[in-house]
């Protein structure tokens, strides 16, 4: 079958969920990747949704377009409210934060608050964090979810809305983050991981067809590779069929 | 921190008596989630008794955010994230205010948001937290379930921050779905999040967050969203949105006039999909 790019991202998202764990679900492709390791590997994974929302299962064909609304809570298992969701977390309960983003740069970092400008008079005023600076701070893991374009992928975000390694070399710990940072950065051309000791993004795979050329020509700074670049296995027949009655549209 | 009065006395009035507890200049939260509770009767009534200077508070923004700019009610507003939802995008209304310099929006994230109302309601000035970090809210605007005359609330689905923001307030003005007898919530006091002593107004609202959602009892009207944003893509946010407030906010005398405007056909169905999705509710 053949594949969009939001699908790819979906199904290699999904992979990276293991059985048995705990995950802060943001709305859209994160949601619906969670969705399918559910269906298909992971039957005992937690979904938690920022709406205040432990435990769903989500109905095939009638995906949740915000964590609010009463679609994001079929058959949820318990609804302890917003705050209490959020401290969950930060008691350490959550394995993963899994999130979407705007501009990513190089350590990892999100904006999704400010482009150009000064920041109460910016040159474009993007819609801000939601719940995604506290699933950063907070989820053991966080696994970001992209589409890889130059625009996105900048040398230093404008705003760090959510963070992750901020400049590296410690000082996310520095800054009182005790634990937790982005660990993998899925994109529509490959996987992405950060090298253990100044937190750079590396690339360490790339999708079916795609070159590492074509990623380095696809990102704002300078990438690292790892020392094998290996490359990803296709989505199966069976993971589409799966994720297309999760999502119609 | 200070006091607030507080009665156990009879709270019901009408939307218009309650709205003018709000003072221009007041910093003002509103309950609910982005289109989920919403208290929209109680917006829109503070729209046409036309409020300045207003500081609006919300986790999770959405159409009331956007109706407080463009009608000049808000020069201020705190929030978490802005837009209807994903499908919209990037909200123009909010762009055209903010990136302007009209409105200024402060953003916190949304457990700091949620520690904010937590501290304020435990009265006390901060909690500590491994995420970023007061108090000062005027008024709370809350829609709910069912509540008694006395203002006990009871809220089914998300309660979201509600709970908080009662506490935290110094004036709650709530709109309810449904007005319950005092021994119906005598009955099930488990369920009673907000105790009628914190209650400064209370209106009988049904519908009272519609084109937004009720949990169990009507689904968010996405084709409504899509008529306005429609609408605003093609003729820009100032003439667009101007003409929404003439003709949802301004024309129509009362709420259940203003509900005409959508039709009984349009609320019978977003009843049923909402009792699909929450059967027995």
């Amino acid at each position: 079958m053949s594949t969009t790019p939001s699908e790819l991202l979906a199904v290699m998202g999904s992979r990276e969920l293991k059985d048995d764990t705990t995950v802060f679900a943001g709305v859209g492709v994160p949601l619906l990747a969670a969705a399918l390791a559910q269906q298909r590997h992971a039957p005992k994974l937690t979904m938690v949704i920022e709406g205040g929302i432990i435990g769903p299962q989500i109905k095939p064909g009638r995906l949740p377009i915000s964590t609010n609304e009463m679609r994001a809570a079929h058959r949820a298992q318990m609804l302890p409210g917003i705050t209490d969701t959020f401290l969950f977390a930060q008691r350490g309960f959550l394995d993963y934060g899994f999130m979407g983003g705007a501009q990513i740069d190089q350590h990892g970092n999100i904006n999704t608050s400010v482009v150009g400008g000064d920041y109460w008079k910016p040159k474009v005023r993007l819609p801000g964090t939601g719940g995604a600076n506290d699933i950063a701070s907070l989820c053991k893991e966080v696994i970001i979810l992209t589409a890889h374009e130059k625009r996105r992928f900048v040398q230093k975000v404008d705003f760090v809305t959510s963070p992750a390694w901020l400049d590296g070399d410690g000082s996310r710990e520095r800054a009182g983050l005790l634990f937790g940072g982005v660990s993998r950065v899925v994109t529509t051309l490959g996987i992405l991981g950060f090298d253990p000791e100044h937190k750079r993004m590396r690339l360490d795979a790339v999708h079916p067809g795609v070159t590492v050329e074509q990623v380095r020509e696809n990102t704002g700074f300078e990438l690292l590779l790892a020392s094998q670049v290996a490359t990803t296995t296709p989505p199966t027949d069976d993971e589409l069929t799966m994720l297309r009655a999760l999502d119609p549209e | 921190m200070e006091a607030k009065p507080k009665s156990a006395g009879e709270k019901l009035t009408t939307l218009e008596d309650a709205a003018s507890r709000v003072k221009d200049g007041d910093s003002v939260v509103a309950g609910g989630c982005l289109f989920s509770r919403t208290p929209l009767a109680l917006v829109r009534e503070i729209l046409r008794q036309r409020r300045t200077g207003l500081t609006l508070c919300r986790n999770l923004m959405c159409t009331e955010g956007e109706l407080m700019m463009a009608a000049g009610a808000v020069e201020r507003v705190v929030t978490a994230w802005i837009s209807i939802g994903l499908p919209w995008g990037v909200s123009k209304v909010m762009r055209h205010y903010v990136e302007s310099g009209t409105v200024a929006l402060e953003e916190w994230s949304h457990l700091a948001f949620g520690l904010r109302f937590r501290a304020a309601g435990m009265g006390v000035p901060f909690l500590p937290a491994l995420t970023m970090l007061g108090s000062g809210l005027d008024v709370a605007l809350l829609h709910v379930s069912r509540a008694d005359r006395f203002g006990n609330c009871q809220i089914d689905g998300y309660p979201h921050m509600d709970a908080d923001m009662a506490r935290a307030a110094t004036t709650v003005l709530v709109t309810t779905e449904e007005l319950v007898t005092e021994e119906e919530i005598r009955r099930r006091p488990d369920r009673t999040v907000i105790p009628g002593f914190l209650v400064d107004a209370l209106v009988l609202q049904p519908s009272g967050a519609y084109p937004h959602e009720v949990w169990g009892r009507y689904h968010a009207d996405f084709e409504h969203f899509a008529e306005y944003t429609a609408d605003i893509d093609a003729r820009g946010v100032t003439m667009a949105v101007a003409d929404y407030l003439a003709r949802y906010v301004h024309a129509p005398a009362t709420w259940d006039e203003y509900l005409e405007l959508f039709g009984g056909e349009r609320l019978k169905r977003a009843q049923d999909a909402a009792r699909e999705l929450v059967p027995g509710a």
